[in-house]
């Protein structure tokens, strides 16, 4: 039953998944388009698929996070894969052992794809060119979280249809968030014009060449936009203060009920979690008719599996 | 390039299957159509409104897509990645008779693959492979019960089924 | 006796074709058609055709890191004098920042007979400013000088409270040896890995603003005026930088300045990759900021060419960027490297470069060498101006391999290094 289609079929070639500031508007539409066909997967019930039969997944999580390494683990069990989870607290990096030794050292018992959470920028990358086995990035540092940026598009283009000329607006710790910048690449590249929203000591002063404009007033942006997308406000990693209260913070970048009733009807309001009710998002808008929150959590999984499955088929490649 | 079926010769053999699905099935017995995408599930469609039509009740229809079942997902390849896309199947399977329908029948694999993905999705009564074309070269212990144009097409050949709702025309072809 | 090379010696403004012959490890006479009778005497039998050639003092690189004492796995004064000469430099003045630091009249000392032991190079050193460079006690400055340090330094690190720093140079003022300066604000520089600009927001590392340097020699030029004391900046790496220097020499203030290779050839688009190799300290900046130092040297106000060699273990460069220490190893490379970012762009020419790495680092550290006068030590780098080579880091004699120009081509080879009239390193 050999598929004839009309034209070049497109091929994803990508082994690793590090960033989406590399991928083109058609790559990641493409694995958008795929995490379709893999959302009914989690809705039957029956909720595998052989896909990864027989191959290993290992979440490598030197930092905190029950959401993420779920998501991710919940993504490779309903294609069937083997998991292996490594958190650092538990593993020998507190004894001392650098990434490359605890890479090479999974890669010795035989693994086929690694999801990497660390805090330093660049560690997915590292990895990527250390070891033979896929690499996905889950979070480094302050870089990139694509797979975020990924299932953000993915529950704006369901509900919206296109992001094309979408505005959107990101709100909150910016300089800090990996989700903004994976958000602003994958955002602007389908064609929305992203809005970073915070105070100056939160915002990066070296927006000029990225394709992002910034505003240091919510109440001045949030009727223009057609998705707001909170970030969470991380006080325990905050050095330096950059703003003087949480009250403060909330009082001018908080999204509250007033300022919904400003916004336009149809808005999507978006969080990557957790929430901190009550700082960045009053409960009533995180629970309301216009949040998304927990189809975005949904959506994750579905999203996840495409990348899974799409790296884990690069790297059959020519082998 | 070879014309081994014609527009017309195609209609004729979807009536043929029509009639022969129905004679065998005692008419109060619950049947669906599920098309293998993506050309099955055009003729899992045509299938289904001819036996609706006949049958004088809704025959729903499917459509299945095979490729996270695949056995060759794994091995190395060096081009042509299947893209995954989208089942829809919106009613229950659970006890009815599932006639599955795809346009070529070659080395077995597909029809494999489709009962696999069919069985995560529920419990069928039973299941019947209906297919346009039936060639020889099978691979695996697998046969078509209702099969339209038989094949002889050899092994190194490529037998290509076209649709007017895909490719313009109906026609069958052997390269 | 070195025959027919061109010789430059700006100590001396000598640039011309003609003869160098050393006599008894001394340079006895330098002039065209030097007489065969007067070069008969075994001492000076042996003669180096230097056709085609350049023959100049021998070089002289006043900012080494060589490791030793405490991290001799990176580099010792034995591996790291090897590398000097074989790069053509006859002098080299180590850095303090070693493990335990160079703080006293015996550290000063162990270096130096250390380097004496090789027999390579002359092996200089600086003593930190501050006790293990903490920046709040003086160090022995006084002994140091005595022993022979060259200069002091707590490089590595600058120092942070301006009242130690006043005090430090005033102390000095004793002694006539330069006080040099890591320039670094660390409130400004946090923990910054490379230069703060769109690629650091895009690779999501911290940077380290250009004002980290500016700030704090802004204030150190405020206290030269104070104190009229030597002072030198180092490694100076931004415009901003260059801006300070270029109104203080309009002053006449007793500064002078350094600049690295890897600060005139690399950007901070280097670090795209995350490879540890573009790590260091001060930072790879911005095209406009090399354009600024190229402008600086033609203009004469930078005084010495430095390699900042910096070397360190590969298991110590394979962790991630954010992790990974600071340092780039070029010393075996580095005189390729001035060609390319200097000559090859007409930035300088040969007297002009040559300048910058003789009679320029003397003077600012004071010593007798970096030139071909008559009685002076029989130092002598001849150099093949046309010759094109590929640096290979595997040929290194040097411990370290963590240097980004491997593959490079550069033209400009050292044919032969002489220290006190001893051939040290031969070419072929």
């Amino acid at each position: 039953m050999a598929l004839r289609r009309k034209g070049k079929q497109f091929e994803w070639k990508h082994k690793h998944l590090l960033g989406l500031r590399d991928l083109s508007a058609e790559e990641i539409t493409y694995i958008l388009d795929t995490a379709e066909g893999f959302e009914q997967i989690s809705t039957r019930a029956v909720k595998k698929a052989p896909a990864l039969r027989g191959k290993v997944v290992v979440n490598l999580f030197f930092e905190d996070s029950t959401r993420t390494r779920n998501s991710f683990a919940l993504a490779a069990s309903r294609l069937s894969a083997d998991i292996i989870e490594f958190t650092e607290k538990v593993s020998s990096v507190s004894k001392g052992e650098t990434l490359l030794d605890t890479a090479r050292n999974l890669e010795a018992m035989g693994i086929d794809i690694v999801v990497i959470r660390h805090s330093a920028a660049g560690a997915a990358k590292f990895l990527s060119k250390s070891i033979n086995a896929c690499v996905v990035n889950a979070g480094d540092g302050y870089c990139e979280h694509p797979t975020q940026g990924l299932l953000d598009v993915y529950t704006i283009r369901k509900i919206k249809g296109s992001l094309k000329g979408l505005k959107v607006a990101i709100v909150g710790d910016i300089m800090h968030s990996r989700v903004a910048s994976s958000n602003m690449w994958a955002m602007s590249k389908l064609g929305a014009e992203v809005i970073f929203v915070g105070p100056p000591t939160l915002v990066p002063a070296q927006t000029g060449r990225l394709p992002v404009s910034v505003s240091y007033s919510l109440d001045e942006v949030i009727e223009k936009v057609d998705v707001i997308n909170m970030l969470r406000v991380q006080f325990e990693r905050l050095g330096g203060n950059p703003f003087p209260s949480v009250r403060e913070y909330s009082h001018y970048f908080g999204l509250t009920v007033e300022r919904m009733k400003r916004a336009k009807p149809d808005i999507l309001v978006m969080h990557p979690g957790p929430i901190n009710r009550g700082v960045e998002i009053e409960s009533e808008v995180a629970d309301g008719q216009n949040s998304v929150i927990l189809e975005q959590v949904t959506n994750g999984v579905a999203v996840r599996m495409a990348v899974l499955f799409l790296v884990n088929q690069a790297s059959n490649i020519n082998k | 390039m070879k014309v081994i079926l014609k527009s017309e010769q195609i209609g004729q053999i979807l009536n043929d299957l029509t009639n022969r699905i129905i004679s065998e099935k005692p008419k109060k017995l619950n049947i669906a159509t599920v098309g293998i995408r993506s050309r099955g599930e055009i003729l899992a469609q045509r299938l289904s409104s001819h036996l609706s039509k006949e049958l004088g009740k809704e025959v729903p229809c499917g459509t299945l897509d095979i490729t996270l079942y695949r056995d060759d997902l794994n091995s190395p390849h060096s081009s042509a990645q299947p893209q995954v896309r989208t089942t829809e199947i919106r009613f229950d399977i659970d006890e009815k008779i599932i006639i599955l329908v795809d346009d070529v029948l070659y080395t077995g694999r597909s029809a494999r693959a489709a009962m696999d993905a069919l069985i995560d999705l529920g419990r069928p009564k039973a299941i019947r492979l209906a297919v346009l074309v039936d060639r020889i070269g099978r691979e695996f212990p697998i046969q078509a019960d209702y099969a339209g144009y038989k094949s002889d097409a050899a092994p190194g050949q490529l037998v290509q089924v076209n649709l007017t709702e895909s490719d313009g025309k109906d026609e069958v072809v052997v390269e | 006796m070195i025959k027919d090379g061109w010789v430059i010696d700006p100590a001396n403004k000598v640039d011309k074709k003609c003869d160098v012959l050393i006599i008894d490890g001394r340079i006895a006479e330098v002039a065209e058609n030097i007489q065969k009778s007067k070069f008969a005497t075994p001492s000076s039998r042996e003669v180096i055709d230097a056709t085609g050639k350049i023959v100049a003092p021998g070089l002289i690189d006043i900012h080494v890191h060589f490791r030793e004492p405490g991290d001799e796995e990176e580099e010792t004064i034995a591996s790291g004098s090897a590398a000097a000469v074989a790069a053509g430099f006859t002098s080299v003045v180590c850095m303090p920042n070693t493990d335990p630091p160079i703080e006293n009249e015996t550290d000063v000392e162990y270096i130096h007979r250390k380097g004496r032991q090789t027999r390579k190079t002359h092996v200089y050193t600086m003593g930190a400013i501050t006790k293990n460079r903490e920046g709040v006690e003086l160090a022995e400055m006084g002994f140091m000088a005595e022993a022979g340090a060259v200069g002091f330094t707590d490089d590595g690190r600058g120092v942070q409270d301006p009242t130690v720093m006043l005090r430090a140079l005033k102390y000095a003022a004793m002694f006539d040896k330069v006080v040099a300066q890591h320039c670094q604000d660390n409130s400004f520089a946090g923990d910054g890995v490379m230069n703060s600009g769109f690629y650091s927001t895009v690779l999501g590392l911290p940077g380290i603003d250009a004002l980290a340097e500016e700030a704090m020699l802004w204030r150190d030029i405020q206290l030269v005026k104070k104190t009229n004391v030597r002072y030198h900046a180092q490694h100076i790496s931004t415009a901003g930088s260059v801006e300070l220097i270029r109104a203080a020499k309009k002053e006449s203030l007793p500064i002078t300045c350094e600049v690295t290779p890897h600060n005139l050839l690399l950007t901070e688009e280097c670090c795209v990759e995350y490879d540890t190799n573009y790590k260091v300290n001060p930072p790879l900046r911005t095209e406009s900021d090399i354009k600024a130092l190229k402008e600086a040297i033609a203009e004469g106000l930078v005084d010495a060419l430095v390699s900042d060699h910096a070397p360190h273990l590969q298991s110590e460069k394979e962790l991630v960027f954010l992790k990974a220490p600071f340092g780039i190893a070029s010393l075996e490379c580095a005189l390729g490297l001035y060609v390319k970012a200097l000559i090859e762009p007409g930035v300088l020419d040969w007297p002009g470069l040559i300048s910058l790495l003789t009679a320029g680092p003397a003077g600012i550290i004071g010593i007798d060498k970096g030139t071909l006068g008559k009685g002076k030590q029989g130092d002598v780098t001849v150099i093949d101006p046309d010759a094109k080579y590929k640096i290979d880091v595997n040929n290194f004699r040097s411990k370290s391999r963590n240097c980004p120009y491997d593959g490079w081509t550069v033209t400009g080879k050292v044919e032969r290094t002489i220290v006190g009239g001893e051939i040290r390193f031969s070419a072929d």
